[in-house]
């Protein structure tokens, strides 16, 4: 089963409750083989908490165009074809913005002088190794680098069927990096929280993940008890099942803030996000 | 004219609270306009009461479609995209089709095909509004769920809230940032004269502020700090208040964590404007060092 986890609105929980499932799944199901896979490459968080030892490193790069300025002859259709403004053809030199270039090999598909070859340019790295016996790998976008997809592209290379679930935490927002995250998955997991702003963002999620992708979707409350009932009406409304809620609770918010999982910090957790997986592969088969 | 963005790097620490705050405390010594960059997931405008002035329809990214009876099914197309965005027949000499979601819009197979059975559409991408609230223009958009081009659309709101800011002599404009580090954020931060920082007390509070310090850094932008939350953990406040003393970058504020500032938000108000108090009063210092520092930077 691949889960992914995510939530529209920033800071509601999302590596919270994703690593502490992982977590709390690899404590009781000991045969299971997990894949953990932080998505959030602007931003990676899970390694602070799961603390896995890294056994591997990758660079992630976008193919870029090289032009051989023997062959160039500046006609620019390069120019003409290219999307993303990534290449320009002046009338007497052509110049490539490799940050801006999306890899897609269509102005060296285009050349008829053949003068483009390709060349990688690094956005950033994949990081992979193991914690508590799940399979972990994350994705780190170079400060500066704007595109946070292919890199969540070629993370996400690592699923396969070898393992019984895949926890993928996706990043804040909808946009594209966030549709990455989500596309394939069987489950989606929102975490939100009772606020105005939490539910805005849900339903934000919810239009990406149930309408556009069409994924079976439940809801996880964190921060209960602050806010109002805006949450709970709209979920009662569409139907969408709240298959766990957390409170508002200080000794949370501490050993959050020191890297510490729920899970260790407050045990009776552990059988809380266990009976969450009962939920979600329950409501999966539906 | 001067703008400041607010930004964190990890998301829910407080970036709109405080950009709404700033922009009610400004908007008393001068005019401002307000600007939601958070486009893929605005909530500036829930704290302001807007009042909707006009709406602009957003076009950016392009699609390929594959025209069914011109597709000679050679599979072309899927051999070249490097976004497994071309989806192939069920059977041979079917036609092949795109995955609308997965296309990057790069016109590979627009311009590949040998039959020409694809052409490039343009679809809407969102919608940006021009509003006015009790302190303020104020500028905000809404990027359809799961489109491209966000920093395009940042890009967008930014440009037209320059223009309002010069053509109405506004002093300030003050944006609300995304979160993350990648196009929006960029798009939110090149060519503004100072980004404010709001982080929490935590790991991954710190571990983000110092990405998105990084990215101020590379383009050249001034930064300052705001820790939110800080008395959750008083230990990883003065990490914080280290790190930012060994680059030489100023924190500006300690926002001490009270659920006043959620009430505000059902409320719909700033938290500024809803009550005075410990978290109004440290707010103001945050104005007040942030209107020094755009001063004399």
């Amino acid at each position: 089963m691949i889960l992914t986890i995510a939530s529209g609105k920033g800071g509601t929980g999302k590596t919270t409750v994703a690593v502490n499932l992982a977590l709390a799944v690899a404590s009781a199901e000991q045969d299971s083989r997990l894949l953990f896979l932080d998505c959030d490459v602007e931003e990676p968080n899970a390694h602070l908490f799961l603390k896995p030892s890294v056994v591997a490193r990758e660079d992630v790069a976008v193919r870029v165009p090289r032009v051989d300025a023997s062959r160039c002859i500046h006609h620019g259709r390069c120019t003409v074809v290219c999307q993303f403004h990534a290449i320009a053809a002046l009338p007497n030199e052509t110049l490539v913005f490799p940050e801006l270039c999306h890899g897609c090999g269509g102005c060296a598909l285009a050349c008829p002088e053949e003068a483009i070859s390709e060349e990688r340019h690094a956005i950033g790295i994949i990081e992979g190794g193991h914690a508590d016996g799940i399979a972990f790998a994350h994705g780190v976008l170079n400060v500066g680098a704007p595109m946070a997809t292919p890199v969540i592209r070629r993370l996400k290379r690592r699923l396969s069927d070898e393992y019984d679930l895949a926890i993928l935490d996706a990043p804040p927002g909808t946009a594209c990096p966030v549709v990455e995250s989500m596309r394939g998955a069987d489950f989606l997991l929102l975490v939100t929280e009772p606020t105005p702003f939490g539910l805005h963002d849900l339903r934000l999620a919810v239009q990406v993940g149930r309408d556009e992708l069409g994924l079976p979707v439940g809801v996880v409350v964190n921060h209960d008890g602050v806010g109002d009932a805006g949450v709970d009406e709209y979920c009662e409304s569409e139907g969408i099942p709240i298959l766990m809620r957390i409170p508002l609770d200080r000794r949370i918010a501490e050993a959050y803030s020191r890297g510490i999982p729920l899970v260790e910090a407050l045990p009776e957790y552990r059988d809380r996000f266990q009976q969450l997986m009962r939920s979600i592969r329950k409501e999966g088969q539906q | 004219m001067k703008q400041v963005v607010v930004l964190s790097g990890k998301g829910g620490t407080g970036k709109t609270t405080v950009a709404a705050a700033l922009g009610h405390l400004a908007s008393q010594e001068a005019p401002i306009v307000l600007v939601d960059a958070d486009v893929d997931a605005s909530n500036l405008d829930l704290v302001l009461s807007p009042q909707l002035r006009a709406k602009y329809d957003f076009f950016s990214s392009k699609i390929a479609v594959i025209d069914p009876a011109s597709c000679q099914s050679c599979g072309r197309c899927q051999e070249l995209c490097r976004f497994d965005a071309v989806l192939a027949p069920k059977e041979d000499g079917e036609p092949y089709a795109i995955d609308p979601v997965a296309c990057e819009g790069c016109a590979v197979c627009y311009y590949q095909c040998p039959a020409e059975a694809v052409r490039m559409e343009e679809p809407q991408d969102g919608l940006w509004f021009r509003s006015d609230t009790a302190f303020g223009p104020l500028v905000h958009a809404h990027l359809y769920a799961g489109h491209e081009n966000s920093g395009k659309l940042v890009a967008e709101v930014r440009q037209q809230a320059k223009r309002i800011a010069l053509q109405g002599s506004h002093e300030y404009v003050i944006i609300d940032g995304p979160p993350g580090i990648g196009c929006s954020v960029i798009a939110a931060t090149t060519g503004v004269d100072l980004a404010l920082m709001v982080t929490e007390p935590t790991v991954s509070g710190i571990h983000d502020l110092e990405r998105i310090l990084g990215v101020a850094r590379h383009f050249g932008v001034p930064a300052v700090v705001c820790v939110n939350k800080y008395d959750i953990n008083l230990g990883k406040s003065n990490e914080i208040a280290d790190y930012c003393a060994d680059l030489d970058v100023e924190v500006v504020g300690r926002v001490p964590f009270n659920t006043i500032v959620t009430e505000a938000m059902v409320a719909g108000m700033p938290v500024t404007a809803y009550r005075d108090g410990p978290i109004t009063e440290e707010l103001r210092n945050v104005w007040s060092s942030v209107r020094d520092k755009l001063a004399d930077p």
